[in-house]
């Protein structure tokens, strides 16, 4: 089987794409052959030759979807991949606006809904919140700096200041939030997203739902060490049965589609509140793998539309170390990608 | 008073709770104490076995074994105090 994966960024804020290929290539139940789709030259799964045989780059979101498609139809008359598994938030709107046409060609995807991915952004969270009875914090999308002047007396400080794809950073008074709001709208874009600040642990949780309301895959995950950004650079799997319930609940109530990863606050009283819905596969997902749950690879199934037993049980306390690597790479390997598209 | 049973406790005094994921280090005699309430014993107890094994007088003892458990309860060690 020949799989495609995007998301090779594996930097300092990385992409899911070169851990979901190594939940793919240590798959059990079928070998597999991965193609790389890449934005810039230097992502570096790109030259992970080990891992990944060829990688093509793709246009940006940005270019529209007539423009990715091309390219696609390009990929496939190349390498006839069975699967595509996009790991980006900013690309998922294409692939699954394209999904059937991907189909036809014999490339199989397996991606939330468009309502559904639509209704768990950022920006509607509050509302998704309240029609599937889960407590999320206050939050108000916002055009313009000056709408955020009142916020602070109905949510207090700190306030936390989110990009709608990426990014958020807390400010404490009106001049950071004027500050982060620039900051993150000239990388990401309007609106903003103001939300209220709670105090607690966070804690993560990646799943798998199958689209009927059935949770295939979960495990939940603290963070131990934070980088400046806000990634995990280690964490651990733990027990936590009010997680799962809660993501057996998120799953179950909007019969979600595909793979995600939910970020949740516990507060003192030992209460959650579901901060993010990411539509996607996590960065940390081999630690899923490691546990037990090859979430890449029970994906890759279901996609297929094979039949996919749901995981029951999964390791505790097993914990992630993230590490950087340098690689030596040819200048020839660089200007090839850089000037043809492929490597 | 009792610890909760799915808490992980090392021979070397490491303590991991499976549900927070929080970690934490006990010294040898706080290890002591931890297994002694693991095994059902009550403060007054513990104060007697520390006692009689460690030369201090009983005023400090009493002063460290509460410090004690008030950090362990802080840390959500103990049953029916969380979750």
């Amino acid at each position: 089987m020949t799989i495609a994966v995007t998301g090779l960024n594996a930097i300092d804020s990385p992409g899911p794409g070169v851990a979901v290929i190594r939940g793919l290539l240590e798959a059990e139940s079928f070998s597999c052959r991965i193609i790389g789709l890449s934005y810039e030259s230097l992502e570096p799964g790109i030259y992970m030759r080990d891992l990944v045989s060829k990688t093509y780059s793709i246009p940006y979101p940005s270019s529209g979807m007539d423009a990715l498609m091309e390219r696609l139809q390009y990929i496939h008359q190349q390498e006839k991949p069975d699967l595509i598994i996009p790991n980006f938030d900013s690309e998922l709107y294409s692939f699954i606006k394209l999904a059937p046409r991907l189909k036809k060609m014999g490339i199989h995807t397996f991606l939330p809904t468009l309502a559904q991915f639509e209704e768990r952004h950022k920006v509607n969270l509050p509302a998704f919140g309240e029609k599937y009875g889960l407590s999320v914090p206050r939050s108000k999308a916002v055009y313009t700096a000056n709408e955020t002047l009142s916020l602070d007396r109905e949510y207090g400080w700190p306030l936390v200041v989110k990009g709608k794809y990426y990014d958020a950073s807390l400010a404490y008074n009106h001049e950071q939030v004027k500050a982060h709001f620039n900051r993150i709208s000239a990388k990401w874009g309007l609106p903003i997203i103001i939300q209220e600040f709670v105090h607690g642990t966070e804690y993560n949780v990646t799943g798998l739902g199958d689209g009927e309301g059935g949770v295939v895959a979960a495990v939940p995950m603290r963070k131990q060490y934070i980088t400046d950004k806000g990634k995990a650079w280690g964490g651990i799997s733990i027990d936590d049965k009010k997680a799962l319930a809660l993501n057996a609940q998120f799953v179950r109530e909007t019969k979600w589609r595909g793979p995600y990863e939910l970020e949740l606050m516990k507060d003192k009283s030992g209460n959650y509140f579901l901060l993010e819905i990411n539509p996607r596969i996590p960065a940390w997902i081999y630690l899923a793998v490691g546990v037990g749950q090859n979430i890449p690879e029970a994906l890759a199934r279901l996609a297929m539309g094979w039949p996919t037993d749901p995981f029951t049980h999964y390791e505790v306390g097993k914990m992630f170390v993230r590490y950087s690597w340098d690689m030596i790479v040819d200048l020839a390997a660089f200007e090839q990608i850089s000037t043809k598209g492929e490597l | 008073m009792k610890i909760k049973k799915n808490i992980a406790v090392s021979e070397n005094g490491f303590i991991f709770n499976p549900s927070s994921g929080e970690s934490f280090s006990a010294n040898p005699s706080g290890l002591e104490i931890l297994n002694l309430l693991r095994q059902g014993h009550d403060k007054e107890s513990i104060l007697n076995h520390m006692g009689e094994n460690y030369q201090t007088d009983s005023q400090t003892l009493e002063r460290d074994l509460t410090d004690f458990i008030e950090t362990a309860r802080q840390y959500h060690l103990f049953e029916h105090e969380d979750e």
